[in-house]
C-alpha cells in the first residue's frame, strides 16, 4: 500500500491547512487557535454543484454522505488553483469507534493520492490516532478548543433565537459577527482572556439579549441526527435558514453534547465490558471537568435568562436510560434519541433527525427509536430527513413542510 | 371580505386539478389534466378556461402539490402541503373515515385520522406509485390502463420487490423472459405496490376501519382498488373510493384557501404565474454540439466504422445467426462467411422475447435465397437458455463473451467495452486479448436506456425524437448521477427552475454517462479506462448519449455502426468459429410453422428452497424448465455432488439444537436464527444447555417470514439480512419460549491482525431497535445485554445478572468455558471441512471459489442459492472465515476495525497464493461498511492477478446479473 504524504514540522511554516465547513461558527474559532500556534488555516467556503460532483467522481457510490462532501469540497478546492498543492495540506476531524466515518480520511487520502500525492492529510482527533503526523494537539490546546466549543454553542445557541424573532433584519447576523471577531482575536493573540468564561458568557448573553425581538408565537423545530448533516449548510442545504424562512425557530443542539457523548462512550464501555484501563479511568477524569465546564455555562444561561440552556448531559445520559443503552456508541449513537427525548420534552415538539441516505448506526438509534420516543411524548412529530447527493431539496422541502402542516394544527 | 368563490389548484408531478367552490363550500368546478411537465402552460390553460366560465370573478387562490411548492413560491401565492390539503379535504367530505391513502403521480400518502391523527409520505427512496406503475406498463409496452385490464385476468401472483422501480423491474424481467403470463404479472405489479404502501408507510401501524382512497391512479386503476381491498380485508363499506378522488386534494386546498388564501381576479394570477421568476441555482454544463459542422464531423468519424452489407435475396453460401435476447430488447444478425450482413433485427421484446425471435427466424426463412445454408448459431443474454432450448440453438455463450468477439473485430486492439443496454451497463477492461474484468451496474444505479424511454414518453416524446432534441441544447442541466428514482426528481426540479426539454434531454445524456464511469466503473479519471474503447449498445445509438461519453472523457471513442446489436454480432461471430461444416442445428422453416408453446408456473420440490419454476412445454412434449437454482429443478438427474461449504456450515449450524438438549430443564430460550447467530450459535447453545435450560432457534428464514415480520421494520433501507430478523423475532414468539435471547455486543471476538474488531453498528445494536419496534417484546421476554465475548469474566458477570431469577450463579463459569470450547470446535470443523473440501477439488482438478461475506450470508433467503448456482458450474465453494487463518492481513490502506471484515483481507490474500482459487464477495445491498471493504478487497486481488467478483444481493430473488458474472468469471478464468 502507498507510503502518504506526511505532515512535517517544517510544514508548519510553510503549508495552509485547510479546513472543512462542518461548523460554521465553531470552526473558526478553531482556526484561531491554531493560527496562534503559527499554523496557516482556512476555512473552506465552496459550495458549489462541484463539490458534490468531485465527490462522487472520488467516493465510492455506497460512502457516507458526509464523507463524500468533505472530500469533494477539498478536491474541488484543490482543483480551484487557488491553493499551492505544494504548500497546502487538509484538516479532517476523526473520531474512531465502530462506524464507517472512522474511515473518512483513508479515503481522503486515497482521493488525494491520485491527483495531489504531496499534500498531506493532517487528522484532527483526541484518541491518539495518527501519532507520526507534526501536527499536535497540546494540553494547553485542548483547553482552548473545549472552549470554543462552548462559545461556538453559546453562540449559535443565542443566534438562531434571534434571527428567528429579530424585529430589525440582521442585527443578529452583526451580533454574531461581531463575538466571532472579538473571540476569534482572543484566540489568536494567544491571550488567556478566554478563561473569563463568566464574564463572557454574560457580556454574550446581555449583547444577544439586548436584540429587540417581535412577541410572535413560533414553531420551534429540533434538529438532531449525524453530526455532519446535523450542522453543515452545505450538506443539510442550508436547512436552517430555510426553517426561518418557514416561521420556525430552529432549535440546534449543542456540539459540546457531541463532544461529551464522546468522552462518557470510553469510561462507560470500560464500565458495561469489565475492561478497566487507564485510558479509561483518564476520560472519566476528563469527562468531570467537561461537566463541570457544561455546568458552569448553563448556570450562567439560567441566571441570565434570556435563552433556553444547553441540555444538562447528565439528565441526557438519564433520558436516554428510557430508551436506549448507552452501550450504543457507533454514530452519534444513544445522543440522538436521548436529544430527541430532551427537544421533546422541552416543548420542541417538532424534530427534524438529518442522515445521510442509508447510515448505518441512524437505522437504529434515529428511525429505530422514533417509535418509542413518540409513544411517551404523543404530541411529538419526529420526522427523518435523508441527505444524498441525488436527494432533491424540493423532495426534502415538501417533508418538512408536511410536518409543520401537523405542527400548525396542533397550535 | 370573504370571497365568493375559492379555487384550488393542484399541481402534482404529472397532473393537474383545479376546483372551485362556492361559499357554502360545495365543488361547483373541477377539471383534471395531465401537465407532460409544461406546468406553467397547464396551470395558466386551466386558469384560461376558469376565466370562460366565470368572466370577471375575484378567487381566495392557493395552490398545493408536489410541484406546486416551487411554483407557489415564485408567484408569491400561497401554498399549502398537499398531504394536509387532503386531510382538510376528508375532514369535510368524509368526517367517518379512518384512514385514507393517496397514490400519486411520484408521492404515495397516508394519513391515520382516528387514535392520533397521523399524515406520513413516502421517503426518498420509494416508487411504489403512480409514475412506477407506468414505468412497468412501458417495461409491457402496454398503458397503464391495458395493464389494469389484464390483472383483472390474474391467475397468480409472484413476488415483486415494490420498495423501488429497479428493483421491482429487475423481478418482472425475468419473468417476462421465462415466459411467465402477462396477466399474473400485471397483478403481481399492483400487489407490489399495495405491499409497498403498506409495510413502507404504515410502518407498523394497522391500517383499518374505513379507509378513503385518493389519487389518480386509485381512481382509475381497478385492479390496483381490487388488491388494496383484498390485502387490507375491507369489505364494500369499508372501502370508499369517492367519485371526486382525482381532485379531492385540489379540493382541500380550495378549503384551505377559502380560510387563508390569498383573492386574486384571473388575469392577476396568470400574471403571476407567467412571470413567476425561477430560481437561479440551477447548474447547466457545456452544450454537446455548438455547430451543426461538429456534429457532421461527428457523425463522418463514426461512419467508418459499419460493416458491409449483403442481400439476402441474391447472396449464396454460408450464414451464420447471432441472437441477443436482452432484457428489454431483442437482436438478431445473420451474416456471411466474410462479415457482411444479410438480415439484421433490433426491436422492444415487449416481454414476449421467444414470440419475438421465432418471428424473426421465421422472415428470415422467407426472404432467405434458398441457396443460403446457415452453418451455424448462437445466443446470448437473459433469454438465452429458453431460446436456445426452444428454437434449437446450437451454442449459447456468455454476453460478456459475446461483446468481446464483436467488439475486437472492429478494434483487435480494443482494451476497453462498454454497453449500456436497456436496463444494463457492463464495462469490460481487456488484458492480453481476454477480459480481465467485468464491471455491471448494481440493481440501484440503472440509469441505463430504459429510463430515458420511459422519460421521453412522460414528457409527450418518443425516444428518438427526444435525444435528438438535446444534442443542440445550449445549456445542458446538471442533473445528478444517481439512480432512477432519484433522478426523476432532479429532473423535475430543473423543470421547475425553467429548463427546457432540450436542456433536460441533454442533462439526462450526461447523467447517464456520468453514471457509468464513476458508479459502475468507479473511474477515478477517464485516463484509467483505457486508449482504445469501443462503445456499444442500444443507448449509444443515442448521438447525444455517445457525445457526452466522449465529452467526458476527453478521447474519441469507436461506436460501430451497429452498435445496438454488437451482442448479436459477436454471437454470429463465435457460431462461425464453432462452425464444423455441418448445417446448423437450428429449428427448420417448417417446424417454425407449427411452432406454439404453453407456459405454467410451479414450485420445485426439490429442496427446502422451493424455487419457483416457469415451465414451458413446446414442439413434441419438450420442456424448458427455469427459476431453478441446482440441477434438482432442472429435471435432469442430479450429478456427482461437487463440495460446497456453504450447505456444511449451514446444515451444522441448524443441527446444532438437534443435538445436546438437556433431558430435564429449567426453561426454554428463544434464539433468533438471524445475523450474529450463523457465527455464535454453538456458544450461545452450549451455554444455555450447560446451564439446564432448552434452546430452540426460530424456523429457518423464506420471504414468508420476512412477511412475517415486516410490519415492525422502521428503517426500510437496512439490509435484507437485518429486516428478515424481524420474521424470527415474531416466529420465535410464536413457538413459545420462556424468553428471546439476543446480546447486543459493540465488539466481536478478536481474531488478531486488525486495528480492532467491532461489529457492524446493525449488528451490534439490533436488538435495541427490535425491542422499540415490536410490541409484543419486553424486557421480561427479550433479555439483550451488552457483553464482549473477549472478556470472560465481563461473560460471566452478564450472564449472572441476566439469569439472577434462576439461581444458578455458580454453575456459570464452567458453562462459559464450554460454550467457547464449542464455539472453538464449531471454527476448528469449518476450517477442517474446508481442507477437505479443497483437497476433493483439487483431485477432481476443479477450480476453487472463495465466496466471501458474513457469516449470516449462509442463510439460504439471503444468499438466494449463489453458492449451488457456482457449484452448478463445476467448481467447488468456501467461505472467508474458513480461510482467513492461513493467511496474514495485507498493507491496507483503510481502518481494519470489524472482525467479520478482517476475515475478507485475509481471506483475499490467502487466494491470491493460491493458483486454482478466486474470490467473489457477497455484499448485501445497503451495507455501508463494503463500500469501504469492497474497493479493499478489489485492490488486494487485483495486485497479485487476481480476479474481482462482487455480487449484490437483496431480498430480489433474480440471480440473472449474477449469473452472467459467474460465467464471465469461468470464461476469464479459462484463458
Amino acid at each position: 500500500m502507498p507510503e502518504y504524504a506526511k505532515f512535517t514540522e517544517d510544514m508548519i511554516k510553510t503549508h495552509t491547512i485547510l479546513v472543512p465547513d462542518m461548523l460554521p461558527i465553531h470552526f473558526k474559532l478553531l482556526v484561531a487557535i491554531f493560527e496562534a500556534e503559527g499554523y496557516k488555516m482556512e476555512l473552506l467556503r465552496n459550495d458549489s454543484r462541484a463539490v458534490v460532483d468531485e465527490g462522487l467522481k472520488n467516493v465510492h457510490n455506497d460512502a457516507c454522505y458526509p464523507a463524500l462532501l468533505v472530500i469533494g469540497q477539498f478536491m474541488d478546492a484543490l482543483n480551484s488553483g487557488k491553493y499551492d498543492p505544494d504548500k497546502t495540506a487538509l484538516l479532517i476531524t476523526q473520531t474512531g469507534g465502530g462506524c464507517r466515518a472512522s474511515n473518512y480520511i483513508h479515503l481522503l487520502r486515497k482521493a488525494v493520492d491520485k491527483n495531489y500525492p504531496q499534500v498531506p492529510v493532517v487528522s484532527l482527533n483526541f484518541s491518539g490516532l495518527e501519532k507520526d503526523s507534526a501536527f499536535r494537539i497540546s494540553p494547553k490546546n485542548f483547553i482552548k478548543l473545549l472552549h470554543a466549543v462552548l462559545y461556538g454553542d453559546l453562540l449559535m445557541t443565542c443566534y438562531n433565537k434571534c434571527r428567528a424573532y429579530e424585529v430589525n433584519k440582521g442585527e443578529s447576523k452583526k451580533m454574531l459577527a461581531k463575538w466571532e471577531n472579538r473571540l476569534g482575536n482572543i484566540f489568536r493573540k494567544g491571550s488567556n482572556m478566554y478563561l473569563k468564561t463568566k464574564k463572557i458568557y454574560r457580556d454574550i448573553l446581555n449583547d444577544f439579549g439586548s436584540i429587540e425581538l417581535s412577541g410572535e408565537k413560533k414553531i420551534k423545530v429540533g434538529i438532531v441526527g449525524e453530526i455532519y448533516v446535523k450542522y453543515s449548510p452545505l450538506a443539510n442545504n442550508h436547512l436552517e435558514d430555510f426553517l426561518i424562512s418557514e416561521g420556525c425557530e430552529p432549535v440546534v443542539p449543542s456540539l459540546m453534547e457531541f463532544v461529551m457523548y464522546c468522552a462518557a462512550g470510553t469510561f462507560n464501555d470500560a464500565k458495561i465490558y469489565d475492561n478497566n484501563t487507564k485510558m479509561s479511568l483518564a476520560y472519566k477524569a476528563g469527562y468531570k471537568l467537561l461537566y463541570a465546564k457544561q455546568k458552569e455555562l448553563i448556570k450562567v444561561m439560567k441566571e441570565q435568562g434570556s435563552f433556553e440552556p444547553l441540555h444538562d448531559f447528565e439528565h441526557l445520559r438519564h433520558l436516554a436510560d428510557k430508551y436506549i443503552n448507552q452501550g450504543v456508541v457507533m454514530g452519534e449513537g444513544w445522543l440522538i434519541p436521548a436529544e430527541m427525548a430532551a427537544l421533546a420534552q422541552s416543548g420542541v415538539d417538532n424534530i427534524i433527525c438529518t442522515q445521510p441516505f442509508g447510515c448505518l448506526p441512524n437505522h437504529i438509534v434515529a428511525k429505530g427509536m422514533s417509535r418509542a420516543i413518540k409513544q411517551d411524548n404523543p404530541n411529538a412529530n419526529i420526522v427523518a430527513i435523508d441527505y444524498d447527493p441525488g436527494a432533491t431539496r424540493v423532495n426534502q422541502e415538501n417533508r418538512i413542510k408536511l410536518m409543520l402542516a401537523n405542527a400548525r394544527m396542533e397550535q | 371580505m370573504a370571497n365568493k368563490y375559492s379555487l384550488g389548484i393542484d399541481v402534482g408531478s404529472t397532473t393537474v386539478k383545479t376546483v372551485i367552490t362556492d361559499e357554502g363550500g360545495n365543488i361547483i368546478y373541477s377539471k383534471y389534466q395531465r401537465h407532460l411537465s409544461k406546468v406553467k402552460e397547464t396551470v395558466t390553460d386551466q386558469l384560461n378556461m376558469i376565466r370562460g366560465e366565470y368572466p370577471g370573478e375575484s378567487f381566495t387562490v392557493c395552490i398545493t402539490g408536489s410541484a406546486g411548492l416551487g411554483l407557489a413560491n415564485s408567484a408569491g401565492i400561497p401554498f399549502v402541503q398537499e398531504v394536509h390539503a387532503a386531510f382538510l379535504a376528508v375532514k369535510k367530505k368524509q368526517p367517518d373515515a379512518d384512514a385514507v391513502i393517496e397514490l400519486g403521480g411520484e408521492d404515495a400518502k397516508i394519513i391515520f385520522l382516528t387514535g392520533g391523527v397521523e399524515q406520513r409520505m413516502n421517503g426518498s427512496c420509494a416508487g411504489g406509485t403512480g409514475a412506477f406503475i407506468d414505468q412497468m406498463a412501458t417495461l409491457l409496452g402496454i398503458t397503464a390502463d391495458e395493464l389494469d385490464e389484464l390483472s383483472l385476468h390474474a391467475q397468480k401472483v409472484y413476488p415483486i420487490a415494490s420498495r423501488c422501480g429497479v428493483f421491482a423491474k429487475s423481478d418482472i424481467q425475468p419473468l417476462l423472459n421465462q415466459g411467465a403470463r402477462r396477466e399474473d404479472i400485471a397483478a403481481s405489479i399492483f400487489q407490489a405496490v399495495v405491499d409497498q404502501t403498506v409495510s413502507g408507510l404504515a410502518q407498523g401501524r394497522t391500517i383499518e376501519g374505513k379507509v378513503l382512497f385518493l389519487g389518480g391512479p386509485l381512481f382509475f386503476l381497478k385492479g390496483l382498488r381490487k388488491a388494496f381491498v383484498k390485502t387490507l380485508g375491507l369489505d364494500s363499506a369499508h372501502a370508499v373510493f369517492p367519485d371526486e378522488a382525482p381532485v379531492f386534494v385540489a379540493y382541500g386546498c380550495a378549503v384551505y384557501a377559502a380560510s387563508s388564501g390569498d383573492c386574486y381576479g384571473i388575469d392577476e394570477m396568470i400574471d403571476k404565474i407567467t412571470n413567476a421568476k425561477a430560481s437561479d441555482d440551477i447548474v447547466t454544463g457545456e452544450p454537446l454540439f455548438r455547430s451543426q459542422t461538429e456534429y457532421d464531423e461527428f457523425i463522418d468519424r463514426h461512419k467508418q466504422f459499419d460493416l458491409g452489407y449483403a442481400d439476402i435475396r441474391t447472396y449464396e453460401g454460408d450464414a451464420y445467426l447471432g441472437i441477443d435476447a436482452g432484457s428489454t430488447t431483442t437482436k438478431l444478425v445473420l451474416i456471411t462467411d466474410d462479415g457482411r450482413i444479410l438480415y439484421h433485427h433490433y426491436s422492444s421484446n415487449q416481454g414476449q422475447p421467444l414470440d419475438k425471435i421465432a418471428d424473426q427466424v421465421k422472415k428470415i426463412y422467407e426472404v432467405m435465397n434458398p441457396g443460403v445454408t446457415i452453418k451455424g448459431s448462437a445466443v446470448t443474454g437473459y433469454g438465452e437458455d429458453l431460446i436456445k432450448a426452444c428454437l434449437s440453438i446450437d451454442h449459447g455463450i456468455v454476453e460478456t463473451v459475446a461483446h468481446f468477439k464483436a467488439a475486437a473485430y472492429f478494434c483487435p486492439d480494443v482494451d476497453f467495452i462498454i454497453d449500456i443496454g436497456g436496463q444494463d451497463i457492463k464495462c469490460f477492461r481487456i488484458k492480453n486479448h481476454s477480459i480481465d474484468s467485468i464491471m455491471l451496474n448494481e440493481a440501484c444505479s440503472s440509469g441505463c436506456g430504459s429510463f430515458i424511454q420511459t422519460f421521453a414518453m412522460a414528457l409527450g416524446y418518443d425516444i428518438a425524437e427526444f435525444s435528438q432534441l438535446g444534442l443542440f441544447a445550449q445549456h445542458p442541466v446538471d442533473l445528478g448521477s444517481r439512480c432512477t428514482v432519484f433522478m426523476n426528481s432532479s429532473v423535475k426540479q430543473a423543470q421547475k427552475d425553467g429548463a427546457t426539454v432540450e436542456d433536460i434531454s441533454a442533462g439526462l445524456s450526461s447523467s447517464i454517462i456520468k453514471n457509468a464511469i464513476y458508479k459502475v466503473i468507479r473511474a477515478k479519471s477517464p485516463d484509467e479506462l483505457g486508449k482504445n474503447i469501443v462503445v456499444q449498445g442500444g443507448t449509444f445509438l443515442n448521438d447525444a448519449v455517445l457525445r457526452s461519453f466522449e465529452k467526458e472523457l476527453g478521447r474519441n471513442v469507436i461506436r460501430p455502426a451497429i452498435s445496438g446489436l454488437m451482442g448479436a454480432f459477436g454471437c454470429a461471430l463465435y457460431a462461425k468459429e464453432r462452425a464444423d461444416g455441418q448445417p446448423s442445428k437450428l429449428i427448420s422453416a417448417a417446424d417454425l410453422e407449427g411452432f406454439s408453446y404453453t407456459s405454467r408456473s410451479a414450485n420445485c420440490g426439490g429442496c427446502t428452497a422451493h424455487c419457483q419454476l416457469n415451465i414451458i412445454s413446446f414442439g413434441k412434449g419438450r420442456r424448458f424448465i427455469s427459476g431453478n437454482r441446482c440441477e434438482k429443478g432442472s429435471g435432469s438427474p442430479v450429478k456427482n455432488k461437487i463440495p460446497n461449504l456453504y450447505e456444511y456450515k449451514y446444515d451444522s449450524i441448524l443441527n446444532t439444537v438437534k443435538t445436546h438438549q438437556p433431558r430435564k430443564y429449567r426453561g426454554v430460550v428463544g434464539l433468533p436464527l438471524a445475523l450474529s447467530f450463523y457465527e455464535q450459535l454453538p456458544f450461545w447453545h452450549m451455554l444455555f444447555t450447560s446451564l439446564g435450560f432448552r434452546v430452540i432457534t426460530s424456523d429457518e428464514s423464506s420471504r414468508g417470514m420476512y412477511y412475517l415480520g415486516q410490519h415492525t421494520i422502521p428503517s426500510d433501507t437496512v439490509c435484507y439480512p437485518a429486516k428478515l430478523t424481524h420474521g424470527h423475532i415474531e416466529n420465535l414468539l410464536d413457538k413459545g419460549a420462556d424468553f428471546i435471547f439476543y446480546p447486543c455486543m459493540s465488539y466481536n471476538l478478536d481474531e488478531g491482525g486488525s486495528d480492532n474488531h467491532f461489529n457492524c453498528p446493525v449488528v451490534a445494536y439490533y436488538p435495541e431497535l427490535l425491542l422499540a419496534n415490536n410490541p409484543r417484546l419486553n424486557n421480561e421476554n427479550f433479555i439483550h445485554p451488552y457483553l464482549d465475548l473477549n472478556i470472560r469474566k465481563n461473560v460471566i458477570r452478564v450472564i449472572g445478572e441476566a439469569l439472577k431469577k434462576y439461581n444458578i450463579k455458580g454453575r456459570i463459569p464452567a458453562a462459559v468455558d464450554a460454550a467457547y470450547e464449542a464455539l472453538e470446535r464449531y471454527h476448528a470443523d469449518v476450517a477442517n471441512k474446508a481442507k477437505d473440501i479443497i483437497s476433493q477439488a483439487r483431485a477432481e482438478n476443479r477450480k476453487i471459489i472463495v465466496l466471501a461475506g458474513r457469516p449470516y450470508h449462509i442463510d439460504k433467503e439471503i444468499n438466494h442459492g449463489i453458492h449451488k448456482l457456482i457449484t452448478s458450474l463445476g467448481m467447488a465453494v468456501i467461505t472467508e472465515d474458513s480461510v482467513a487463518h492461513l493467511a496474514r492481513t495485507p498493507n491496507l490502506g483503510v481502518l481494519n476495525q470489524w472482525t467479520y471484515h478482517s476475515r475478507l483481507y485475509r481471506a483475499a490474500e490467502y487466494v491470491t497464493t493460491q493458483p486454482d482459487m478466486q474470490l467473489i464477495q457477497l455484499v448485501s445491498f445497503g451495507c455501508g461498511i463494503d463500500a469501504v471493504t469492497g474497493d479493499e478487497v478489489r485492490a488486494i486481488l487485483e495486485s497479485k492477478g487476481k480476479l474481482y467478483t462482487q455480487l449484490k444481493i437483496d431480498e430480489i430473488n433474480n440471480l440473472g446479473a449474477a449469473r452472467i458474472r459467474l460465467r464471465s468469471l469461468v470464461a476469464a478464468i479459462e484463458k
